[in-house]
C-alpha cells in the first residue's frame, strides 16, 4: 500500500502540489491521469524519493520514503521516469542487468542472469541484447529501460508515461504485461497514462489530478463517465461500451 | 548471446594488449643516453644501477601517471556527463598548479607530499566549481561543456601565471605545466603509487561509476548513494591530477584519448572497460615518452609536448570518425 498524506510541493515560488492525500492499495494497476501540469510526474517523483519531501508524509508498504535507506526502498519499489537521459554507451543486456543492482550490488548471479534473459525476451529485446543503446531507436531504448525496471523485481512499479515512443504492438504488450504481473504476482503498478483509453482498458483504478490536487479517484468504471471526464479534461466526450470495454470517444 | 566467442575474442585482445605494454616496458628500460645493452646486465653492476636508479623509476612513473590520468579523464567524463572534458583542459590541472604555487609561497621547504596535498585541495575546489557550472549548461549542446572548460581552465591558468610572474616563480610554474619524465629518479616518483591505488579504487567502484552515467533518477531508483558517489569521483579526479602535476607536471590529452578510444570499441560498462582505459593510458604515455627520448637524440623532448601533438591528432581523428558514423 502507498499512503500519501498532506503532501504539498512548491518549486521556484509556484505551487506544484497542494495538500495531496491518496491511498493506493496493494495489488492491481492504478492509472494516474490528468491534463499537462497537473502534478502527476511530481507526485511520482516524491513517492520514488527522487525529490525531497517538503511537507506531508509518504509511506510505501509502511516504510516512510524520506527516512528509509534508499537501498532498502530499491528492493521494493522501481521507478521509470520519462526520458531519464541515460548517457552511457552500454549494451542492452548490460543496461537491463543493472536492474538487479539493488539485489546483488553488481555481481550477477545465475538467477540474475535468468531474470535478465526473461526480461529481454518479454520486451522483444533478445535480438538486440548485444547492441549499444546509443544505436537504438527511441522506442527500442524505451523498451530497454522498461525491461531494466522490470528486472528490479520489486513489488511496487512506478512508471511515468512509459508508452511514449512505443509503437502499437509494444504499447499493447507492455500494458498486457503490467496487467499480468498484477494479476498473477500481486504486483502494485502505479502508472501515469496520457491516453485515457489505455487507462479505461487496463487499469483497476484511476486517480485523476488537476492543478496539483486529486480531483477524482475510484474504480475505473466510476471514473470513465462523461461528467467526470469533462471535469478533469475540460471538454465533453462520449463514453461507449464497445465489445465489453469502456471506450472514450474523445476525437468526436 | 554469443558469450563464448566473445570470451575467447576478449582473451586474444587481452593477450595482445599485455604484450604491447610489456614490449614498451622493456624498450623504455633500454632507450636513453646512457649506453646499456641487455647482455651487460648480468656482468656490469653500473648497468644494473642505471636501471634501478633511473630507467625503472622513469618507466614505472610513466605507466602509473598514464593509467591514472586516463582514469581521471574517464571519471571526470562520467561526472560531467560529457565525453569531451578531461582534467588538463577543464581547470583541474590549472587549479592544482595554482595550489602548488600557494604552498611553495607560504612554505618554501614543503615536501612533495605536502605540495600534492595542497594541490589536491585546490584541484577539488576548482573541479567542483567547474562541474557546478557545467551542469547548468543546456544538455542539448554537448560541445558547450568542453568549450566552457577550456575557457575556465584558461582563466585559472592565467591567474597562476600572473601570480607566478609577480613572485618571480615562473620557472617553477613551467615545470608543473609541462609534463616530463627526465627528472624522475628513485625517490622522486613514489607518490605516484598513491595515484595507482586510486585507479584500483576506481575499478573497485566501477559498477557504481557506470550507474552515475545512467543519470541521477535511475541511480537513485536503483538505490545508489548518488551524492556520495559524485563526491568520491571528485576526490579521485582531483587527487590523481594533483599527484601527477606535482611529480611529473601536466600531461594533456591522455584523459581524453584513452577513454574515447575504448568507449568506441568496447562501450562504457566500466567494470569491463576500466582496465583497458588504464592500460591504454599507460601505453600511450610510455610510448610518447620513448618517442620524446629518440626524436632529437641525445636531447629529450618533454612527454607533454609529444602528447600535445599525438593526442591532438588522435582526438581530431576520433571526432571526425564519430561524425562519419553518425
Amino acid at each position: 500500500m502507498i499512503e500519501i498524506a498532506g503532501v504539498s510541493l512548491a518549486l521556484g515560488g509556484s505551487r506544484i502540489l497542494d495538500n495531496v492525500s491518496l491511498t493506493v492499495p496493494k495489488g492491481g494497476v492504478t492509472a494516474l491521469v490528468g491534463p499537462n501540469g497537473a502534478g502527476k510526474s511530481s507526485l511520482l517523483s516524491l513517492i520514488a524519493r527522487l525529490r525531497p519531501l517538503q511537507s506531508g508524509r509518504i509511506t510505501v508498504d509502511g516504510l516512510p520514503v524520506d527516512t528509509t535507506p534508499s537501498r532498502q526502498l530499491a528492493r521494493i519499489m522501481a521507478i521509470l521516469r520519462q526520458d531519464p537521459g541515460v548517457a552511457s554507451r552500454l549494451r542492452v543486456a548490460e543496461l537491463v542487468g543493472f536492474g538487479r543492482f539493488p539485489h546483488n550490488r553488481g555481481r550477477l548471479t545465475a538467477k540474475d542472469r535468468e531474470i535478465v534473459a526473461a526480461s529481454l525476451e518479454q520486451f522483444d529485446l533478445s535480438d538486440l541484447a548485444l547492441r549499444f543503446i546509443d544505436t537504438l531507436s527511441g522506442g527500442q531504448r524505451q523498451r530497454a529501460l522498461v525491461a531494466m525496471t522490470f528486472c528490479q523485481g520489486t513489488d511496487y512499479i512506478l512508471l511515468d508515461e512509459p508508452l511514449n515512443s512505443l509503437d502499437m504492438f509494444h504499447a499493447r504488450n507492455l500494458m498486457r504485461t503490467l496487467r499480468r504481473i498484477a494479476d498473477e504476482h500481486g504486483k502494485t503498478v502505479l502508472i501515469v497514462l496520457h491516453d485515457i483509453n489505455h487507462a479505461a482498458s487496463y487499469a483497476d483504478r484511476i486517480v485523476a489530478m488537476k492543478d496539483g490536487a486529486v480531483i477524482a479517484s475510484g474504480e475505473t468504471g466510476d471514473i470513465i463517465r462523461p461528467d467526470i471526464l469533462e471535469s478533469i479534461f475540460g471538454f465533453s466526450m462520449r463514453v461507449e461500451n464497445i465489445a465489453g470495454r469502456l471506450t472514450v470517444l474523445h476525437h468526436a | 548471446m554469443t558469450a563464448g566467442s566473445l570470451g575467447s575474442q576478449n582473451f586474444a585482445y587481452q593477450a595482445i594488449g599485455a604484450a604491447t605494454l610489456l614490449a614498451l616496458f622493456v624498450a623504455s628500460l633500454f632507450v636513453g643516453v646512457g649506453e646499456l645493452a641487455i647482455g651487460s646486465l648480468a656482468s656490469d653492476p653500473e648497468a644494473l644501477r642505471l636501471i634501478m636508479i633511473s630507467r625503472l623509476p622513469r618507466t614505472l612513473a610513466a605507466l602509473l601517471a598514464g593509467s591514472a590520468l586516463a582514469i581521471a579523464g574517464l571519471v571526470m567524463q562520467t561526472l560531467a556527463r560529457n565525453r569531451f572534458v578531461e582534467p588538463s583542459t577543464a581547470g583541474t590541472a590549472q587549479s592544482a598548479a595554482l595550489g602548488i604555487l600557494v604552498v611553495t609561497l607560504v612554505w618554501p621547504d614543503a615536501s612533495l607530499g605536502w605540495k600534492a596535498a595542497g594541490a589536491a585541495v585546490t584541484a577539488l575546489a576548482g573541479t567542483s566549481v567547474f562541474l557546478m557550472l557545467a551542469h547548468r549548461l543546456p544538455p542539448t549542446q554537448p560541445f558547450l561543456v568542453p568549450l566552457f572548460g577550456l575557457v575556465y581552465g584558461g582563466v585559472i591558468g592565467a591567474v597562476a601565471i600572473f601570480a607566478a610572474w609577480h613572485l618571480d616563480l615562473l620557472q617553477y610554474l613551467e615545470v608543473w605545466m609541462t609534463g616530463e619524465f627526465s627528472g624522475i629518479l628513485r625517490g622522486r616518483y613514489e607518490l605516484l603509487w598513491v595515484a595507482g591505488a586510486l585507479v584500483v579504487l576506481a575499478w573497485w567502484t566501477a559498477d557504481r561509476l557506470t550507474m552515475l552515467s545512467l543519470g541521477r533518477d535511475v541511480s537513485i531508483g536503483l538505490g545508489l548513494n548518488y551524492a556520495g558517489m559524485l563526491r568520491l569521483g571528485l576526490v579521485i579526479v582531483s587527487a590523481i591530477t594533483a599527484l601527477a602535476v606535482v611529480v611529473v607536471g601536466t600531461i594533456p590529452f591522455v584523459g581524453l584519448v584513452a577513454p574515447n578510444i575504448v568507449s568506441r570499441f568496447a562501450g562504457e560498462n566500466l567494470r569491463h572497460t576500466l582496465p583497458w582505459v588504464a592500460g591504454g593510458g599507460a601505453a600511450l604515455v610510455l610510448a610518447c615518452d620513448i618517442i620524446g627520448r629518440l626524436i632529437r637524440f641525445p636531447y629529450e623532448v618533454p612527454v607533454g609536448t609529444i602528447l600535445g601533438v599525438v593526442g591532438a591528432v588522435l582526438f581530431l581523428f576520433l571526432l571526425l570518425g564519430r561524425n562519419r558514423n553518425g
